[in-house]
Formats: C-alpha cells, sequence, structure tokens
C-alpha cells in the first residue's frame, strides 16, 4: 500500500485535502462552524466593490476570515476578459496579502463555462508577475496541459458547472486526465454529494474545492464534516488500490468442500 | 470657468464631481471607505503606496474594491 503524504501545491503542504467556500451560507456563524468540522487546507474569497454603506458587512467578513485563521484563496470570480482578471488578482494580492490565485475567467454566462480559449494566456502571465495560479478549468486534457506548460503546478478542473451539485458529469475525461497528467489536480465545482468527492479521490484527485454543496445543505455543518471524511475515504481508498471489477462473480466463499457439493 | 476647476470620474459605476488634479486618494477619501480595500483605475491595479501620487483625469473609471464571501 502507497503511504500517504500531504497535499502539496508550489512547494506548500496542506494536512487537508478539502478546499472550501465562504459563499452561500445561512450566517456567518454557520460558516464559521462549517470551517471547523471540515478543517480546510484554504477558504476561497473574494472581491467586489464597495461602497461606504456596505463596508460592514465586508468587514464582518474580513473578521471573520482571521478568525477561522485558515489560509486564504482569493478568486477572480466574474471576470471576463484577461485584463479584468488580471487586475482583480493585483487587487486580490494586496487585500488579502497572499500570491494565491483561483484563476476564473469566464467564457459564458449560463454555464459559467471558463473561457478556454484564454485561459492560458492569463494563467501564464499571472505566473511571470509572481502568482501561485489554481485555474478554474474544463476537463479537457490539451487544455490542462496546457495550464501546466505555462507553469502551472496544479490544475483545477470541474466535475459539472458551478453550484449545480451533479456530480462529475464526464467521468471518462476526468479519469484520463488523471492518468496523462502528474501534477496535482484539483476538482473545482459541480460536487453535491460527499459519495461524488469520494469518487474523484479514489480516482487519484489530489483534492476537492467545494462550496454550494456545503453551504445549501440542510446541516451545513453536518455536511462539512461528511465532505471531509469522504475526500479523506476517497484518498485513502486510491492509496489502497481498488480490485479491478469483472464480468462474472467470483464466489468470495471456498467452493472446496461445499456441503452436499456433487459433480453433475 | 467653474467646470474648469473640476473633474467627472466614474467611481464603482457612480459619476462622481472631484477637484482638477485630485488624486486616488482623494477619490478613496470621498467615498469613505474603510480598509480592507484595493483600487484600479482604468483597469489597471493602483498600489496603495501610489494613491496620493496617482492624478485623476476627467472620465477616469475608478473601482475600489473589497472582500467578500466566495466559491
Amino acid at each position: 500500500m502507497s503511504t500517504s503524504s500531504p497535499l502539496t501545491l508550489y512547494g506548500e503542504t496542506f494536512t487537508s485535502r478539502l478546499l472550501l467556500g465562504t459563499s452561500r451560507y445561512p450566517s456567518p456563524s454557520v460558516l464559521l462552524a462549517a470551517i471547523e468540522r471540515a478543517q480546510p487546507a484554504m477558504l476561497t474569497a473574494s472581491l467586489r466593490r464597495q461602497t461606504g454603506a456596505g463596508g460592514e458587512a465586508s468587514q464582518s467578513f474580513w473578521n471573520l476570515l482571521r478568525e477561522a485563521n485558515v489560509p486564504v484563496l482569493p478568486n477572480t470570480a466574474g471576470c471576463h476578459s484577461m485584463q479584468e482578471a488580471i487586475t482583480t488578482a493585483e487587487m486580490a494580492r494586496e487585500v488579502f496579502n497572499t500570491d494565491w490565485i483561483k484563476l476564473e475567467l469566464i467564457g459564458d454566462d449560463y454555464t459559467l463555462q471558463p473561457d478556454t480559449l484564454n485561459l492560458p494566456e492569463a494563467a501564464n502571465r499571472l505566473i511571470k508577475a509572481g502568482f501561485k495560479v489554481l485555474p478554474y478549468c474544463t476537463e479537457d486534457l490539451v487544455l490542462c496541459q496546457r495550464l501546466v506548460d505555462v507553469g502551472c503546478q496544479a490544475v483545477m478542473p470541474w466535475a459539472a458547472p458551478i453550484g449545480t451539485g451533479k456530480g462529475p458529469v464526464n467521468p471518462t475525461a476526468l479519469r484520463t486526465l488523471r492518468e496523462r497528467l502528474s501534477v496535482p489536480l484539483i476538482v473545482d465545482a459541480g460536487l453535491g454529494l460527499p459519495s461524488h468527492a469520494c469518487q474523484v479521490m479514489e480516482w487519484g484527485y489530489d483534492a476537492v474545492l467545494l462550496n454550494t454543496a456545503v453551504a445549501l445543505a440542510q446541516d451545513p455543518v453536518a455536511m462539512a464534516g461528511a465532505f471531509a471524511d469522504a475526500v479523506q475515504a476517497g484518498h485513502n481508498a486510491f492509496l489502497a488500490g481498488a480490485m479491478q471489477a469483472q464480468d462474472t462473480a467470483q464466489p468470495s466463499t471456498p467452493v472446496l468442500g461445499t456441503p452436499f457439493w456433487h459433480h453433475t | 470657468m467653474s467646470d474648469k476647476a473640476t473633474i467627472q470620474v466614474l467611481i464603482n459605476q457612480a459619476p462622481h464631481e472631484l477637484p482638477a488634479n485630485a488624486t486616488l486618494a482623494d477619490a478613496v477619501k470621498c467615498m469613505g471607505i474603510a480598509p480592507p480595500f484595493a483600487a484600479a483605475v482604468n483597469l489597471q491595479f493602483v498600489p496603495k503606496t501610489q494613491y496620493a501620487s496617482h492624478v485623476l483625469q476627467a472620465n477616469d473609471q475608478i473601482e475600489l474594491i473589497a472582500p467578500i464571501t466566495g466559491g
């Protein structure tokens, strides 16, 4: 059996293989409790226009992040052009005092599908500017390879469109991606159930990034714990090495000596 | 003559009138925003250290952003 090693991204190690989003929770206190239960490697956060009147919510969230004391992964959610994404990343670096960035470059507003044609160049520019880029992308093998080529030390393919909770809609492509790429792979978006997270971890994915599946559960704190357990179980199963599925039945109980057995 | 003494800019897409030669620091001050936040002018990031020296031009588009929850 292989031995477990910590998740390593851009040379930094994390004890957890679960990254957690901070949006859509019923209340800040539920979010904080979910963080406590999940013990995530990183928390995603974002940036939005602020006015004096709206500053209170922002300040409150800022204080929550400090209290949680978990590394922050800012995103560029909602950016539709390379320049928007790059400028947002630069602003995030100053606000959150981190080089980490979850690169989101949206190509279609209806499906929130990433702009796969411009994503590698956006990642390239950010990496050259000193960012540790975790790109939100599709499960397309060549796209992910190009992201690695420009210097991404991990990539984050979706399982399904953001917020749908459908689970992996293209298992074949996700498994092929895992077989072909050796960099850390994080499934980001589209997971709805702990079994989905367990499944992709069994395939050898290195981590998952969740938000809605936890935040919109009837009990987000319990669901955060369920996902944390599922991620660990899937990773352990991957390390243990699964048996090969067979088309024909094989008795698990020895046949030799079966009572009343006789040749026909 | 008075219109020469002021410039119109957009701050978070809302029109604002500022004195001519106003800096980004002046724009921040007029919005009354408390840290943490960051700024961009015409889609270019401006570091905090440059607010006081960044002179605004008429019709500049200023973005002032702050942390929020995200996925």
